[in-house]
């Protein structure tokens, strides 16, 4: 009978559970996957690759390396997919994208053996052991380069970890600032939440609801619009700053520049999230009986040292759910600063989509994504520990 | 309590408040009389402050009613969004049955695998779709898009769901069964009218989920997809025209329907518990 239930109960969670697997998990799998795993080099020059592999990696390998190379750097012109090898070797060791395509463009014309005179003679590079080191390590399938990368590192010629050049380090400040910067607004939202909060919950029955309507529609309208609005706000010709030279506050050619900086992710990131602080807080605090203060006063504790010993206490976990998820939400937010962060602003996410988008570096877009995921994964572990997700509720 | 409401103490959380929902509201109702500025300006004209009737139009909401583009986004909109909600509660509905089960195993995993997708950064997810469904050649498609909006809306509905079926007496399906309803009629005809404030709840979730979605659209979508979102994330960064102030009108709208229709759901769900 146990036996029965169990079954049946588990079947019936069976279809979204392979629904979640196939169109959600399976995704975030292969953007892992992309982050580590990265065969192109050894697709483009497999024999080269397999041939470097017995090269004992003292001078310059053999005659023979060279020949495949010229050999299958031919193949890929004329596949058309020299460009993505010179573009990922570039990414291995700055400077390999021009050397790869223009020795490509002369071997579609000219040369012939003995490669290991002919290669050099075309560009100087191939005399150097450091090409062929760098060849060797981007054909490995399993790469630590991206993962290297968004950290500031990088392999050098012999396979040893050293720090990017300081002109190109900007992933571990950016993950210290991501962090900062949800931290900053998580403070923001609580300060600003748990007062609101408080007021809604013991205010009467019915202006409490309507004043939770104040905090609903914003929760329920589109990001996009939000964001729009504090376009329309902060801009430099914008409402607000209209308003303060109509107060006299500023003078109209020293208009304040609200957007497009810190402030504008700030301000709107903390529009964002805030009811994502006052919900939890409030369906908390709306299960606190008002009268256990009235009997702490009566008893003669003042009001601050009541609020510490009895209320604090009971809404610590409306504290707990709220701070856990805005945290969360910030860490990984990326619209509002997108749109309103301008080049300071700028969050892990948006570096995420530049590369996805733009540079269509997408090995680093996955490892970025992998470590900002094992972050979001252990604050949801952490939620579930301490709060159980299978307690969250939404709305009031 | 009201020891307290009287003090200087009460004055400042009060003014407090007033300036916390000033926050949250002002700038949402900033933009529903902006939307009918006559000019292309993002700001209140002189004339607009004078209440001059000149200074005010209907030129936006032209642009977007009848213009080809706001039209065909905001049918993309609809059939992403519909399709994605059907599929999103009848899957959700169905597993939080399973979920709210006392046999139910490993529970606490589950949930959290069903939930993830409502956790796990947005940038994260579009990124994994974009690889996994090209891979699939399901980029710049219709089915993509649903699939992975679909996706996005279950957890709300498996959240709403399983809270709703806390408050059910599972001793009505053995009633109903007694009576000989089989499991399928017992169903439709007992448990889903008494859990459907928690479906219906769910399903708005999900649809508000995938109208308020653009990150995946803008990884995803061919030029045939753009949803209204992707257009206002166009008009925002590559031509900044009031027309997004008036399809922003049009979502404010949406929202204070959601609002609305949950806000009923809600009294009524209250008023069928004994």
């Amino acid at each position: 009978m146990m036996g029965k239930s169990r079954t049946q109960a588990l079947l019936l969670s069976l279809p979204l559970i392979a629904f979640i697997g196939i169109t959600f998990v399976a995704p975030l799998g292969s953007m892992v996957l992309r982050s580590f795993y990265d065969p192109l080099v050894a697709e483009i020059l497999p024999k080269t690759v397999a041939a470097l592999g017995e090269w004992d990696g003292g001078a310059l390998p053999p005659e023979g390396v060279y020949a495949l190379l010229a050999e299958e750097l031919r193949q890929a012109r004329a596949d058309r997919t020299i460009g993505r090898l010179a573009t990922r070797l570039n990414r291995q060791t700055p400077g390999l994208r021009s050397v790869v395509s223009g020795t490509g463009r002369r071997l579609a014309r000219q040369g012939q053996p003995p490669w290991a005179e002919a290669l050099p003679r075309m560009n100087k590079a191939w005399g150097e052991p450091e090409v062929w080191h760098a060849i060797a390590q981007a054909g490995r399938r399993v790469t630590p380069t991206y993962y290297l990368n968004a950290l500031d590192l990088r392999m050098d010629a012999d396979s040893g970890v050293v720090q990017q050049p300081e002109a190109k380090r900007v992933y571990r400040a950016l993950f210290v600032k991501t962090i900062g910067v949800a931290l900053a607004i998580t403070l923001l939202c609580l300060g600003i939440g748990y007062p609101l909060a408080w007021f809604i919950a013991h205010s009467p029955p019915r202006r409490g609801r309507l004043l939770l309507v104040l905090v609903l529609l914003p929760f329920w309208t589109s990001l996009l619009v939000r964001t729009t609005s504090w376009i329309v706000l902060l801009q430099q010709q914008g409402v607000l700053n209209n308003l303060l030279i109509w107060a006299g506050v500023v003078a109209d050619d020293q208009r304040l520049t609200l957007m497009h900086n810190m402030i504008g992710t700030f301000v709107a990131m903390t529009h964002v999230l805030l009811p994502f602080m006052v919900l939890p807080l409030y369906s908390v605090m709306s299960g606190i009986p008002p009268v256990q203060m009235q009997a702490a006063s009566s008893l003669g504790a003042k009001w601050p040292r009541a609020f510490r010993r009895v209320y604090l206490p009971q809404s610590m976990p409306g504290v707990g759910a709220g701070c856990l998820l805005v945290f969360i939400l910030a860490m990984g937010y990326y619209i509002t600063p997108a749109l309103v962060g301008g080049q300071s602003g700028q969050l892990i996410s948006n570096f995420i989509a530049y590369h996805m988008q733009t540079s269509l570096n997408w090995g680093l877009a996955a490892a970025l994504g992998s470590i900002l995921f094992v972050a979001v994964l252990l604050l949801f572990l952490l939620y579930d520990r301490v709060l159980g997700l299978d307690r969250m509720r939404l709305g009031s | 309590m009201s020891a307290w409401r009287a003090g200087p103490g009460a004055w400042a959380l009060r003014v407090f408040c007033g300036l916390a929902f000033l926050f949250l509201m002002a700038p949402i109702l900033i933009i529903i009389p902006l939307s009918f500025n006559a000019e292309p300006y993002f700001t209140f004209t002189r004339g607009m402050l004078t209440l001059d009737p000149d200074a005010y139009s209907l030129r936006w909401y032209e642009q977007v009613l009848l213009g080809e583009r706001w039209r065909s986004a905001a049918l993309n909109t609809l059939i992403v969004g519909v399709s994605a909600t059907l599929l999103a509660t009848t899957l959700g509905t169905v597993a939080a049955m399973g979920l709210s089960s006392p046999a139910m195993p490993w529970r606490r995993t589950i949930t959290a695998l069903l939930i993830s997708p409502m956790i796990v950064p947005i940038i994260i997810a579009a990124a994994g779709m974009f690889f996994f469904y090209s891979s699939l050649n399901l980029t710049q498609t219709y089915t993509g898009l649903i699939l992975s909006h679909a996706a996005l809306g279950a957890p709300f509905v498996v959240i709403t769901v399983t809270a709703a079926m806390a408050g059910f007496n599972s001793e009505l399906l053995l009633a109903a069964a007694s009576l000989g309803a089989g499991p399928v009629r017992t169903f439709f005809k007992v448990q889903l009218p008494i859990l459907s404030p928690g479906v219906i709840s769910g399903a708005l979730f999900a649809f508000a989920a995938s109208l308020d979605e653009v990150v995946v659209v803008l990884f995803m979508a061919g030029l045939e997809q753009r949803t209204i979102p992707r257009e206002m994330w166009a008009g925002i960064r590559e031509e900044i025209s009031p027309a997004i102030l008036a399809a922003a009108t049009f979502l404010i709208l949406i929202a204070v329907l959601l609002l609305l229709a949950l806000e009923l759901l809600q009294r009524r769900s209250d008023s069928g518990r004994p």
